[in-house]
C-alpha cells in the first residue's frame, strides 16, 4: 500500500521555480527523509503537500485519495522556530491542539480529550511539564511538546520538518524512538533533515533533493558519494571519505554540510 | 462628587456607563488577540483612517446619521488596511514605514475634509470634532445602545471562536494544516478589529481609540501566561478605563473622554509593569534578573 503519492509537484515565488516536476512515491509504514543543501525547497515540499502554500501544479494522493479528502489522515510537527513560544500558554494547551479537530468548532476540550493529552505527554516523558508555561521550556523540550502534539492528532502520516535540529541528545532519542514506534504500528513518517551523519542511521528511504528529486529510494541505494555530490553541487570537500565508511568519528564529522 | 450624583441619576448617563464598560470590555477582548497577532500599530492606522469615512458620509448624506457616518468609518479602516498590505508586497517599503506613510495620509486627508464641513453648511453644528478625541457627554440613547450592542455582541463571537483564534495566533500553519479555515479566522479578526474602533470612535476617539486595544491587553499580560485568563483580564481593565474615561469627562466639563479613558488604561499599565506578577518590574528586581 502507497501512504504518499506524489506527482510532478512544481511550486515557484514571485515566478522563481522553487521545485520543478517533483514526483515520489513513499510506502506505508516506513521513515523517510527529504534531504538537500539549504534552498533546495524541503520544507517547500512538504508545506506545499500539506496545501500550506499553494504549488502551480502537481498531485498529492493519500492512501489512494486526493489529499483533501484526507486531512484527517495527516499529523505535522512545523519547525519549532516558527511560532513565537512567548504566546501566554502552557504546554498542555499546545498538546491541546493536536485535539482540536476531533474536538470540533465551537467546542472546548472535554474531561477525555484533557487526559489524552496528558498521555501523549507522558509519552514524550514530559509529563512534569503540562502546566508550565512554554516559554520557559528549553529547546529540546519544546520540540517534545511540538511531538506529543502530533501524537495527539493519532494521524497515519506524519510529516515533521527539521525536528532534530537544535535538541539535545535526549529529544533526540525521544524522537526516534517515536518514529519507530509509529513504524511498526504501520505509520509512515516523512522528515526534512539536514544532517547528513546520521541520515543513513535513521531513514528507510531517503529523498535527496534540490529543487528537482535527484534521487529517491531505499537509503543504502541513494546515499551514495555520486548522488550526494549531485545534489550539493562541489560543496562537500570531503566526500571521499564517503558516507558507507563513515562510521568513524573523524570521517562522521567531515561529512556534515556546512551551509555557506 | 455632588455633579457625579447627579449626572448618575440621569438616565442617559446610565447609558453611557453601560456603553463605556462593554466597549471597555470588548476592546480589551479583542486587543489581547491584536496584540497576540503584532498588529497593534495596523489597528492605530485603522483608527485614524476612520475620520475621512465619518467625513465623507456626512459631506454625501448631509446629516448626521450615526450608522451612516460608521459605514464610512469601516469602509476607509478598512481601505487603510488594504493600503498598507499592498505597500509591503509590492514595494520595498517596510511594514513600519508602510503604516506611517497611510496613517498621515488617510489622518491629513479626514482633517482636510472636517475643516471644510465646520467652515461650509451647517457642519458646524454637526459636532463632528467629536469625533476626534470622543465625547461621551454627547453620546445620545441610540449611538450608546449602538455601541453596548455591537460590543456585546463582538464578545460573543470571540468567546465561541475562542480555541479556533487561539491555535490561528499560536501557530497558523499547524492550523492550517488540522483543515480550519485560517484565511476566513484572519478576516474574521479583521473585523472585529474595524467593528470595534468604528463602534468606539464616538465615544473615544479616532486618534485614541488604538489605546484601549493596546493598552489593556499589555497591562494584563504582566499578571498570566494563560491567554483566556489574560483575554478577560484585559476586558476588565479596559471596562474600568471606559467607565472611568466616561464618569470623569462627564462630570468635570469640557473634558474630552478620549484622553481621560487612555490615561486610566495608561495607569492601569504602569501599576502591572511595576507590581505584576509574571515579570513586573519589581518581581524581576526581586529575583534579581
Amino acid at each position: 500500500m502507497q501512504a504518499i503519492n506524489v506527482t510532478n509537484l512544481t511550486v515557484s515565488y514571485d515566478r522563481n521555480p522553487v521545485l520543478e516536476n517533483v514526483s515520489f512515491t513513499i510506502p506505508n509504514g516506513s521513515i523517510t527523509g527529504i534531504i538537500g543543501p539549504n534552498g533546495a525547497g524541503k520544507s517547500t515540499l512538504i508545506k506545499s503537500i500539506l496545501r500550506l502554500i499553494p504549488s502551480n501544479s502537481g498531485e498529492v494522493e493519500v492512501y489512494g485519495k486526493p489529499y483533501g479528502q484526507q486531512k484527517q489522515l495527516i499529523g505535522y510537527v512545523p519547525q519549532r522556530s516558527e511560532v513565537d513560544w512567548d504566546f501566554p500558554t502552557n504546554a498542555l494547551d499546545v498538546v491541546l491542539m493536536g485535539r482540536y479537530r476531533h474536538i470540533g468548532m465551537f467546542k472546548r476540550a472535554g474531561k477525555a480529550e484533557v487526559a489524552w493529552a496528558k498521555e501523549c505527554l507522558k509519552k514524550v516523558g514530559m509529563q512534569d511539564y503540562a502546566q508550565r508555561q512554554i516559554s520557559q521550556l528549553s529547546g529540546g523540550q519544546q520540540q517534545r511538546v511540538f511531538l506529543a502534539r502530533a501524537l495527539a492528532q493519532d494521524a497515519m502520516v506524519y510529516f515533521m520538518d527539521e525536528p532534530f535540529s537544535g535538541v539535545d541528545a535526549a529529544t533526540e532519542r525521544a524522537i526516534i524512538e517515536l518514529m519507530k514506534k509509529w513504524k511498526q504500528e504501520g505509520k509512515t513518517v516523512i522528515v526534512v533533515h539536514h544532517d547528513l551523519q546520521t541520515a543513513e542511521d535513521y531513514f528507510d528511504h531517503i529523498l535527496l533533493l534540490n529543487k528537482q528529486t535527484i534521487d529517491f529510494g531505499e537509503t543504502k541505494k541513494v546515499f551514495t558519494l555520486e548522488n550526494l555530490e549531485k545534489a550539493y553541487g562541489g560543496k562537500i570537500a570531503f566526500l571521499q571519505r564517503t558516507p558507507s565508511t563513515a562510521k568513524e568519528p573523524t570521517a562522521h564529522g567531515s561529512l556534515s554540510y556546512q551551509p555557506e | 462628587m455632588e455633579a457625579f450624583l447627579t449626572s448618575l441619576s440621569n438616565a442617559n448617563f446610565q447609558w453611557v456607563l453601560v456603553g463605556s464598560l462593554l466597549l471597555g470590555f470588548a476592546s480589551g477582548v479583542i486587543g489581547s488577540f491584536v496584540l497576540l497577532k503584532k498588529q497593534s500599530l495596523i489597528s492605530d492606522a485603522m483608527a485614524h483612517a476612520a475620520l475621512p469615512g465619518v467625513c465623507i458620509m456626512f459631506l454625501i448624506f448631509e446629516v448626521k446619521n450615526v450608522p451612516i457616518l460608521l459605514i464610512g468609518a469601516a469602509i476607509t479602516s478598512l481601505l487603510a488596511t488594504q493600503a498598507i498590505q499592498f505597500i509591503i508586497n509590492k514595494s520595498r517599503i517596510k511594514t513600519d514605514a508602510a503604516i506611517g506613510v497611510i496613517i498621515s495620509v488617510f489622518f491629513g486627508f479626514g482633517i482636510v475634509l472636517l475643516t471644510y464641513i465646520q467652515q461650509n453648511s451647517s457642519g458646524s453644528q454637526a459636532g463632528l470634532d467629536s469625533f476626534i478625541f470622543g465625547q461621551a457627554a454627547s453620546l445620545v440613547k441610540s449611538d450608546v445602545q449602538l455601541i453596548s450592542g455591537g460590543a456585546f455582541l463582538l464578545v460573543v463571537i470571540t468567546v465561541l471562536l475562542f480555541k479556533e483564534f487561539k491555535l490561528t495566533l499560536f501557530d497558523p500553519q499547524f492550523a492550517k494544516g488540522i483543515g480550519l479555515p485560517v484565511s476566513f479566522l484572519n478576516g474574521l479578526m479583521l473585523f472585529l478589529v474595524v467593528a470595534i474602533v468604528v463602534i468606539g470612535i464616538q465615544m473615544v476617539g479616532v486618534i485614541l481609540i488604538a489605546a484601549l486595544l493596546i493598552t489593556p491587553p499589555l497591562a494584563a499580560r504582566y499578571w498570566t501566561e494563560n491567554l483566556g485568563i489574560m483575554a478577560i483580564l484585559a476586558g476588565i481593565f479596559g471596562a474600568i478605563s471606559g467607565v472611568s474615561g466616561a464618569v470623569i469627562s462627564t462630570t468635570v466639563v469640557g473634558l474630552p473622554t478620549g484622553p481621560v479613558i487612555v490615561l486610566s488604561a495608561s495607569l492601569i499599565f504602569f501599576i502591572s509593569l511595576l507590581f505584576g506578577t509574571k515579570n513586573g518590574f519589581l518581581q524581576r528586581r526581586v529575583r534579581g534578573v
